[in-house]
């Protein structure tokens, strides 16, 4: 068989050269991957004013305007608006709110633009004073206050 | 006082750790060799303190000793007994004593039960571990003391975060940290095989029972974390790509590899400095891991408080560390003589493949967690999730099943394919047979699940394989090790695509009384009442559910509200049956009245964990077939050399 034709060295070589391929490969494939695939953050203006293509799986963060939560007559479908002060993004969402979801306070929506309104799969709130989501901990206090105050 | 004594055992344990890292070293030398023989004893001493230390930390958990600053910002009172134990390392600096007692058990277990390894390359890799350690004692001592007092104890502590007050908690992190931190052991053998130069069959054959101890806690522990995350979370899914997850993930995956490639170092000479590369590269990985979740560069749900200088800490550990062990393994890679030779097809090549495979799903899971924190440095905050880790996972992942169902039935060094083509005939039918059914009876499942039950079923099926012409009786337990954990992975696979597949959920605002039907389950809300726990009060609804018409069984879902920290969680309810499980949970009340049910009917879901339990299985049958073998061996060794001695008399 093969082995007798090839010496040690070169087999090693070969190893080496293949696993070096495999790993090469995989980090193409992940780079290419990863431009297609990561969800990019948004607030409500950068949403207004450079919308991602339609159906791409994007973040929006931002505070939910008072007043503008509303429950569907389905009893589990509702309906808020984003805002950062500058823009507002009407969200609907089916599901069950996270337990620190309130109007007047920060959230990271996952999901999709369909047409005007932002569809959301998920719902990111204030788990607990550890566990906030990334982009709402940099939403400094002082942040939040202008922001709450220009949506009030 | 116990505070203070479990701190000054630690600081000893420390000082110990220093003491064996230079006795170690000096051992190795002409000098110093007198020094030998008090290597193994200071492990063990430094392993014993150390553990002393995290028993003073579980009695004043336990005793709620609130002049502790840990325990009166990490405990309350109330707590039930289980919680008060377990939230010992339910924060940072409990954790972290976990860390470094399990790094010091660890070493002190190989000083006293290893006896293959040739004694320099043992003091070397005492040295290794305890230089390692020192590291992480530092860490613990300079920045993250679990034994600071308070000057004034407060008259009640704040409490356990309600998501950790469960039962999972006293299973899953020190089961994940026995695995996680004992491949500590891996990185300290390859160091120490490296500085003696000592790569070869008989290192592999002592490596590898620790690692595979190691792994058996690893993937026993993922398997815990994911089903607490499961019914704790409330979101019915079992694994979100999170990073901590993900870090949890990447040293298992080189530890797979490591165990692999330690086989074909062991049995045939080949692979030498890979083997002794993944040893180096499963313990970064958990040390890269630990890196990602203490600084609080990535949230997650298992961050705790975040403190940069505890993150610049681990990050120059690492570099020490990491770069120091892979500038150890550049200069001596060259020196490891060529191992032997293989064929393309042969038990060895297929191994290989398993390996190269598995570091490639090992990048990909690597790049896309720490992705967000490059996009991040370009002012772009982006987060990773299925769509990324799923499909580009599955690139690799798919041929590796292939060859994992074949790999084992290979012949050493050099085989031919035609002898296998009957044998694998019958996974390859059962895939088929399986992957029509399927286009039959569900045409609009998508591509990766599909793939996966097909696949799924024909791995199960060759997994058994190599079990056939043997004598049940006489295989070895190795080889009944391989066989279950071969099929524990099938059986995850099974579980993991026909969650995704067949998976059906329904949401609906319901009345009492009203009742709902999801996949083969029809489900009545009989009536939400308040009940009081220890240190919450909950809502609770009654659902009544009955499977294809059968008799209904009852489920209690609450919503329930801690005290202390004020805080909502959901407790789901499951009912498990054969072919799957239903989960329900209970929403908020609607205005009019009506309650928010969310309900699932997961077909075959339990399988994933099932799976997982059926791996650490695998992994303890191997772990007992080689151990005994060696006692075997040491036993004979030991009785061949007293009678020589006898005759020399």
């Amino acid at each position: 068989m093969a082995t007798a034709a090839i010496k040690p060295k070169h087999q090693r070589l070969v190893l080496l050269v293949i696993a070096l391929a495999a790993l090469i490969g995989a980090g193409l494939l992940a780079a290419w991957a990863l431009r297609n695939q990561a969800a990019y953050f948004y607030v409500p203006s950068d949403l207004i004013s450079k919308p991602p293509e339609a159906g791409r799986a994007v973040r929006l963060g931002g505070m939910v305007e008072k007043g503008s939560l509303k429950t569907a007559p389905d009893g589990v479908t509702i309906d808020f608006v984003v805002g950062d002060g500058k823009a507002r993004v009407p969200v609907r969402f089916r599901g069950i709110t996270p337990d620190l979801f309130v109007e007047g306070s920060g959230v990271v929506a996952e999901g999709r633009m369909e047409g005007r309104t932002f569809v959301a799969d998920n719902l990111l709130a204030k788990h607990d004073e550890n566990y906030v989501p990334r982009e709402m901990a940099e939403m400094t206090a002082a942040q939040k206050k202008t922001v709450v105050a220009e949506t009030k | 006082m116990i505070a203070e004594l479990g701190l000054a055992m630690l600081w000893m344990a420390g000082a110990l750790a220093l003491l064996q890292l230079a006795a170690g070293s000096l051992a190795l030398t002409q000098r110093g060799r007198e020094l030998a023989g008090i290597v193994r004893p200071i492990a063990v001493v430094q392993g014993g303190l150390c553990a002393l230390a995290f028993v003073s930390l579980i009695l004043l958990f336990l005793r709620t000793d609130l002049s502790v600053k840990l325990v009166a910002t990490n405990s309350h009172s109330l707590k039930p007994f289980i919680f008060k134990l377990a939230g010992t390392w339910g924060n940072h600096e409990g954790s972290m004593l976990l860390w470094v007692t399990v790094m010091g058990l660890a070493g002190a277990f190989v000083a006293l039960f290893e006896k293959r390894l040739r004694e320099e390359t043992m003091l070397a890799t005492l040295a290794g571990q305890a230089f390692v350690s020192l590291g992480f004692y530092a860490f613990l001592l300079l920045s993250s003391n679990p034994f600071e007092r308070l000057p004034e104890p407060p008259p009640e502590g704040n409490g356990l975060n309600p998501l950790l007050q469960d039962i999972g908690l006293a299973f899953h992190p020190p089961t994940l940290y026995l695995g996680y931190v004992g491949l500590s052991i891996a990185f300290s053998f390859a160091i120490g095989a490296l500085v003696t130069r000592d790569v070869g069959p008989a290192f592999a054959r002592a490596m590898r029972p620790w690692v595979l101890g190691a792994w058996i806690f690893l993937s026993l522990g993922i398997t815990a974390g994911s089903y607490w995350a499961y019914y704790e979370l409330g979101w019915g899914g079992w694994w979100f790509w999170d990073p901590v997850e993900n870090a949890s993930l990447m040293p298992w995956l080189a530890a797979t590899a490591l165990l692999h490639s330690a086989s074909v170092l062991a049995a045939r000479n080949a692979l030498r400095a890979w083997t002794v590369m993944l040893g180096v590269v499963a313990f970064s990985m958990s040390m890269i891991g630990t890196f990602l979740v203490r600084s609080g560069i990535l949230t997650s749900v298992h961050a705790f408080a975040v403190d940069p200088e505890r993150g610049s800490f681990i990050l120059a550990l690492l570099a020490i560390y990491i770069g120091g062990a892979l500038a150890l393994f550049a200069i001596r890679a060259a020196t490891v003589t060529e191992g032997a030779r293989f064929a393309v097809v042969s038990r060895e090549a297929s191994l290989v493949f398993n390996n190269v495979m598995l570091s490639a799903i090992l990048g990909i899971v690597l790049v896309g967690t720490l992705y967000p924190l490059l996009t991040e440095a370009f002012g772009e905050k982006v987060s990773v999730g299925p769509p990324y880790f799923n499909p580009m996972g599955a690139i690799f992942f798919v041929p590796m099943l292939i060859v994992m169902a074949i790999g084992p039935l290979l012949r050493w060094r050099d085989d031919a394919a035609g002898r296998l083509s009957t044998k694998l005939a019958i996974p390859a039918l059962a895939a088929a047979a399986t992957a029509l059914a399927l286009v039959a009876m569900a045409p609009s499942i998508k591509p990766l699940p599909f793939l996966g039950i097909a696949l799924a079923a024909g791995l199960a099926i060759a997994s058994v394989l190599p079990l056939v012409g043997r004598e049940l009786k006489r295989t070895p337990l190795q080889v009944w090790g391989m066989v279950v954990a071969h099929l524990g992975i099938a059986c995850v696979l099974f579980g993991v695509a026909s969650d995704s597949a067949f998976s059906t959920e329904k949401l609906v605002a319901s009345r009492v009384g009203e009742t709902h039907q999801v996949g083969p389950y029809r489900i009545t809300l009989r009536d939400v009442e308040p009940v009081a726990g220890p240190n919450w009060t909950a809502l609770e609804a009654t659902l009544a559910a009955s499977y294809a018409g059968g008799s209904p069984s009852i489920l209690a879902t609450q919503s329930r509200n801690f005290t202390s920290p004020p805080q909502t969680t959901s407790e789901s309810a499951l009912h498990t049956r054969w072919n799957g499980q239903l989960y329900t949970v209970l929403g908020e009340e609607a205005d009019d009245g009506r309650w928010q049910l969310r309900l699932w009917w997961k077909p075959f879901v339990p399988m994933i964990w099932y799976g997982g339990l059926l791996v650490g299985l695998g992994g303890l049958l191997a772990l007992i077939g080689r151990v005994a073998r060696d006692v075997k061996r040491i036993r004979a060794e030991d009785k061949i050399s007293y009678r020589r001695q006898r005759q020399g008399r």
